[in-house]
């Protein structure tokens, strides 16, 4: 059962993925890009992560997507689907991302995944949020430093001269 | 007796012992999980059949009419002529309309209005389901009418249509803010995200405790909603009508359904964080009074809502996002790492609440005087009436 869905939510999740690289309308892209955000979410809801399902359609729906349609919107004559697909420089970031491609096919072909049966903690959430602020403090903070400085220069950006 | 005072739960028991004594379990289950699924995907149109009489009525009674009076006894039918008028309408999709995504909207909306109920507790053991990050599931549900709003402007290709989205995204994306501060400051009270613990572990209404989150919250929600003196998504005199311009019949029909549905959900939702919930006299020894109890706080909830609009005057953009962005967030950031700290500070349960009310009643005061005092500057700079020189 489990399986059926899995296979179900790979096939949506998948086909959604390939219509964000090929449909022409950049708007439609980013409607399609927000299925596959569901269909992530999807597959966190059935490993049992609710917290990270919920996260998921809270951050990458919620706000990344609005952003993302935002900057469609605000952009002059890019959701024209007339517009060349290609630029000059296609060969050179074709070529990187099959680059990319290998490197992750081959760390997801070598890597002996760990599993554990160890049964779930009773309140994972509480865990989660103590690891944050315990073990994982410093990545976490350096994460929000990273938001901090993305914050800094946006508003440089947009801040009004004169 | 005993089966009355737990109506519903027993009501449920007895209904899964009668199909269980026919049926598989699997297929029990399924069709519990489809009964109640369908109940509450139907709120929002109850909510719908319901609050709008009930506003209509509310909102002449303020402006000294008389209201809806031709349907029933005093015109409480109305809502089911509208109903069949909506029904009968013509479905006109405009020529250039992105017709994919026009036709999504409307389904998509809708379904962030009702998914909001699965976690809805309406009395001890009567909630969807008990999500451990029940208020977090809350807030991510609430972000999908954003995307539905968004998609609404974008597709019926109208200038009025696409400011209208950009307006209330812009409008919904601020006052998430303060409304989650609000509830995470009752989160971090309590100390868990599931819905039906929250209103287990409130033994007085949190409103007590928090009136700061309560207060953020209710404006919060009337923004949330577009609702008034929010309404700058749907002004008539700047954008006609907003992002729903295009659609006729049904279609607008499912917007107006989520509009109200979202109207109910938010008010059950300040009911259960900050009213208690079903909790009530005598709910623990009857737990059918619950249901009752909860009924009756969200309807005051919406009452409130229905108040503010029938009676402040709308703001104007900037005005709106100010008030969120330079009072409201503020106040909810100082709300939370106040409720933080003293839930940490060794002292009995009633003494870390009485600091907590404490700090909120002083943050109050504080922000009242400051708000005061920016009017007074902004009156003696434009040289308006009634400012002392």
């Amino acid at each position: 059962m489990e399986q059926l869905f899995f296979i179900l939510l790979a096939l949506l999740t998948l086909s959604a993925a390939l219509m964000v690289v090929t449909t022409r309308n950049l708007l439609h892209a980013a409607f399609w890009l927000i299925l596959v955000f569901f269909g992530i979410a999807g597959f966190f809801i059935l490993l049992h992560a609710e917290f990270l399902a919920v996260v998921q359609v809270l951050i990458y729906i919620g706000a990344i997507s609005t952003l993302i349609i935002f900057a469609i919107m605000l952009t002059r004559r890019i959701m024209d689907p007339q517009q060349p697909r290609f630029n000059s420089q296609w060969g050179l970031v074709g070529g990187l991302a099959a680059l990319l491609f290998v490197v992750l096919a081959a760390v997801t072909t070598r890597v002996a995944w760990p599993t554990t049966s160890a049964t779930l903690p009773a309140e994972p959430i509480k865990q989660l949020g103590a690891d944050f602020v315990g073990v994982y403090a410093v990545p976490f903070e350096v994460a929000s430093v990273l938001l901090v400085v993305a914050m800094i220069g946006a508003i440089i950006i947009a801040r009004e001269r004169g | 007796m005993e089966y009355i005072s737990n109506f519903f739960v027993n009501l449920g028991n007895s209904w899964t012992s009668l199909l269980s004594s026919f049926l598989p379990p699997w297929a029990v289950i399924l069709i519990n999980f489809i009964i109640v699924a369908l109940l509450l995907v139907l709120m929002p149109v109850i909510a719908t059949m319901t609050l709008t009489i009930m506003e209509r009525k509310i909102i002449a009674r303020i402006q000294n009419r008389i209201g809806p009076n031709r349907v029933g006894p005093w015109g409480i039918f109305q809502a089911i002529p509208d109903a069949i008028k909506l029904l009968t309408k013509e479905d006109i999709v405009p020529v250039n309309a992105d017709k994919p995504l026009f036709n999504l909207a409307p389904l998509l909306i809708f379904l962030g209005a009702a998914l909001l109920w699965a976690v809805i507790p309406f009395g001890r053991g009567v909630i969807g389901q008990d999500l451990n990050v029940g208020v977090l599931y809350l807030v991510a549900v609430g972000s999908i009418s954003t995307i539905a709003i968004v998609m609404a402007g974008w597709s019926s290709n109208n200038k009025f249509a696409l400011i209208g989205a950009f307006r209330i995204v812009a409008q919904l994306l601020s006052y998430e803010i303060p409304m989650v501060l609000a509830m995470a400051s009752v989160v971090a009270l309590v100390g868990t995200m599931k819905m039906g613990e929250i209103v287990e572990l409130q033994s007085i209404p949190f409103l007590l405790i928090l009136p700061v989150a309560f207060i953020t919250y209710i404006l919060a929600a009337a923004a949330e909603t577009g609702r008034a003196p929010f309404d700058l998504v749907e002004a008539d005199s700047e954008i006609v009508a907003g992002y729903f311009i295009e659609y006729s019949g049904l279609k607008f029909g499912w917007f107006y359904i989520a509009e109200y549905g979202n109207l109910l959900a938010v008010s059950a939702i300040a009911a259960t964080l900050f009213l208690g919930g079903w909790r009530g006299p005598f709910a623990d020894q009857a737990p059918v009074l619950g249901p009752l109890y909860f009924g009756i706080k969200t309807i005051l909830i919406v009452f409130l809502l229905m108040w503010i609009r029938g009676t402040w005057p709308r703001f104007r953009i900037d005005q709106m996002l100010a008030l969120a962005w330079k009072v409201l967030v503020p106040l909810g950031l100082f709300n939370l790492l106040w409720v933080a700290t003293m839930i940490k500070l060794p002292l009995p349960v009633w003494l870390q609440w009485a600091f907590i009310l404490a700090g909120n009643v002083l943050a109050l005061l504080v922000t009242l005087t400051l708000m005061g005092q920016a009017a007074k500057r902004y009156a003696a700079r434009r040289g308006m009436v009634g400012t002392r020189a």
